[in-house]
């Protein structure tokens, strides 16, 4: 599947990215020119060793981060020129994150994790519970609204994760790791949802991941070693010869 | 995000920390409640020693040698009573005047004794000060003048020497020589430190002889109005002065007496609430090192919060409304405590703690100050936080 048209509308385009920080008085330079588009409706999976960049170039991608030098244009707005609240906004109207840890709030019920992202849209409480109890049920979750990440199992912590990322209808979705907490069968349950959330709803999915055969799966897979994009194309072949670090499901 | 929203968080979370918001809480309870008892019971001593100088009377002035001054020596009296004649002349108006010479003596009734102050006095000291006979009557011009042993007897000498039996027309000695009860003083309790339910008035002549002496310790004048008293004090003084030259005499009224009572006790109520104040301090630093503290727990929920679109001023208004709520509620408490406070001291001690309205407010308002100025620095760590660097935070 290509969802990239003839005059393909960007949803994050990045040319030259570079990023660098000092880590006890060293410099490290995390990205070394990295350009990437993503468009409506792809399925994207970046790949590599840790330290080869790929959480770094998430974080570009998902507006939490600024490149250092290149150009970075989410929603089709240059973040060089937004401040830190218009960068939150962006976030907020145009991304979906999900986590390896899920990062949900404790003591939070399911529904007010979900509905957490509309607090900052100033929606009143009664729609935020409406909207958030509607993605809860469309990620299979209507029976447990009221439960609170403690009660919930590692599969359906992470099901409202992405209920959370989906609640505010983004562009994209940034999966970092997204199964790396859960044991194999509700890892493919959260990767099957997201690809039907992807192939049906059209929202575009970017899964970082260091396991090859979830990398496998997406429709182009992006190989990144140290700070650069080694290999970037459609379905590679199982085992290739840039993806490391080997975490075979049963 | 909506302020109501805001408040709601912040409640949430002091409410997920009970134990510590509570303690962090304490300090701020603390500080609030000394402010308003301490501030109560310095309002409380003032109003008292005010409601006493006014029991003594209206327009009153007290003449006594020397110069009235804190930590000067009291002078011996050379005062007479052709002196308190002079001051009558001066006045106009005899019964307008009063002196008295006093001593510490043993009364005794039967077997029962009490060692009290015996006042030699005028006939006319219930017109100049307030004081009321109760039962029998007071000393009468002629006691004065034909030099009468006669007695009134304070309401706590009489019941120590009589108990419950009736005083009037009974004997008593003072220092060895016999007296006939002919009054006893209605209850009127204490003024500036006096007892005065534990006096005996006898005629100010009986006194002299009694006493082996000629002396007038002080006298009293009742100015007929409250425009001439000082004018009035200053005559008296020169009158008496030109009768004793080289003797200082002082005339105080009664605000001149308040003026330097309340001088003292308003500086003293100054100091309780400054060291309420510094445990208000105190209070708010610790709130502060708590709201840091948990900034840093909550890393994880910031960088969260901040992922899914929370501005920096969001998640700063959170962290400011966390300290202003615990400082708040912290008021609230303290300002309870405080009143309770200051009703326990009215019950258990002299002191009637007289809750002013003004410090319940400042304390309230100081303590939402407190919560505003210590909760911005962790407020606004929060909201710089790199969500990057916050997401990453285990």
């Amino acid at each position: 599947m290509s969802a990239r048209s003839a005059e393909p509308v960007r949803i994050i385009a990045g040319r030259d990215l570079t990023r660098s920080y000092r880590l006890d008085g060293v410099e490290v330079h995390a990205l070394r020119g990295v350009t990437l588009e993503i468009a409506p409706g792809d399925y994207v999976s970046i790949v590599g060793r840790s330290g080869s960049g790929k959480s770094t170039l998430m974080h570009l991608l998902g507006g939490l981060d600024r490149p250092t030098s290149g150009q970075l244009l989410i929603g089709g707005r240059d973040v060089a020129t937004l401040g830190a609240a218009e960068m939150a906004g962006l976030r907020n109207t145009t991304i979906g994150f999900v986590f390896q840890s899920f990062h949900l709030l404790a003591r939070t019920s399911a529904v007010d994790n979900v509905a957490l992202p509309l607090v900052y849209r100033g929606i009143r409480a009664g729609e935020r519970q409406r909207r958030a109890a509607a993605v809860l049920e469309r990620v299979g979750l209507s029976h447990r609204l009221d439960h609170r990440p403690n009660q919930l199992s590692g599969g359906e912590q992470q099901r409202v994760a992405i209920a959370r990322a989906l609640v505010t209808d983004p562009l994209v979705l940034l999966a970092d790791e997204p199964t790396g907490n859960l044991d194999s069968a509700s890892g493919r349950a959260v990767l099957a949802l997201l690809e039907e959330l992807n192939a049906e709803h059209g929202v575009a999915l970017v899964v970082v991941t260091h396991d090859s055969d979830v990398a496998a799966r997406a429709a182009r897979a992006i190989t990144m070693s140290d700070g650069q994009i080694v290999h970037q194309g459609p379905r590679q072949e199982r085992g290739g010869p840039h993806i490391p670090e080997q975490r075979q499901a049963p | 995000m909506r302020l109501a929203e805001a408040w709601r968080v912040a409640l949430g979370a002091l409410r997920a920390n009970r134990l510590r918001s509570g303690l962090t809480m304490l300090g701020m309870v603390i500080g609030v409640a000394a402010v308003v008892v301490l501030v109560a019971i310095g309002t409380g001593a003032k109003q008292l020693v005010e409601s006493q100088v006014e029991g003594l009377g209206s327009n009153l002035l007290i003449v006594v040698p020397g110069k009235v001054q804190f930590g000067s020596v009291p002078s011996v009296s050379r005062l007479q009573l052709s002196d308190v004649d002079a001051v009558a002349r001066l006045v106009g108006d005899r019964n307008r005047v009063t002196a008295s010479v006093q001593s510490g003596e043993t009364v005794r009734a039967g077997t029962a004794a009490k060692f009290t102050t015996v006042l030699g006095v005028m006939e006319t000291t219930t017109q100049v000060f307030i004081r009321e006979v109760g039962r029998g009557t007071y000393l009468t011009r002629s006691d004065v003048d034909t030099q009468r042993r006669v007695a009134v007897l304070g309401s706590n000498v009489a019941r120590t020497l009589f108990g419950d039996r009736e005083p009037l027309g009974q004997q008593v000695t003072v220092a060895g020589v016999r007296f006939r009860v002919v009054g006893v003083f209605t209850p009127v309790g204490q003024s500036l430190g006096v007892d005065r339910d534990d006096e005996v008035h006898i005629p100010i002549t009986t006194a002299h002889r009694l006493f082996d002496t000629t002396r007038v310790d002080a006298l009293a004048v009742k100015a007929p109005d409250r425009e001439h008293l000082e004018e009035l004090g200053r005559r008296i003084v020169a009158e008496l002065a030109h009768r004793h030259p080289g003797t200082d005499f002082s005339a105080v009224t009664q605000e001149q007496i308040l003026g330097v009572l309340g001088t003292i006790l308003g500086v003293l109520t100054g100091v309780l609430a400054a060291i309420a104040g510094i445990s208000l301090l105190v209070g708010g630093v610790g709130v502060s090192n708590i709201m840091l503290v948990s900034v840093t727990e909550r890393t994880r929920e910031i960088g969260l919060r901040k992922a899914v679109g929370a501005r920096p001023r969001d998640i700063g208004v959170q962290f400011l409304l966390e300290a202003v709520l615990l400082t708040c509620l912290g008021g609230v408490l303290g300002i309870g405590l405080g009143l309770g406070a200051a009703l326990a001291v009215t019950a258990l001690t002299p002191v009637p703690a007289s809750v002013a309205w003004w410090s319940v407010a400042l304390a309230f308002g100081v303590s939402a100050g407190v919560g505003i100025v210590f909760g911005v620095v962790p407020a606004q760590r929060a909201g710089r936080l790199d969500p990057v660097v916050a997401l990453r935070t285990d």
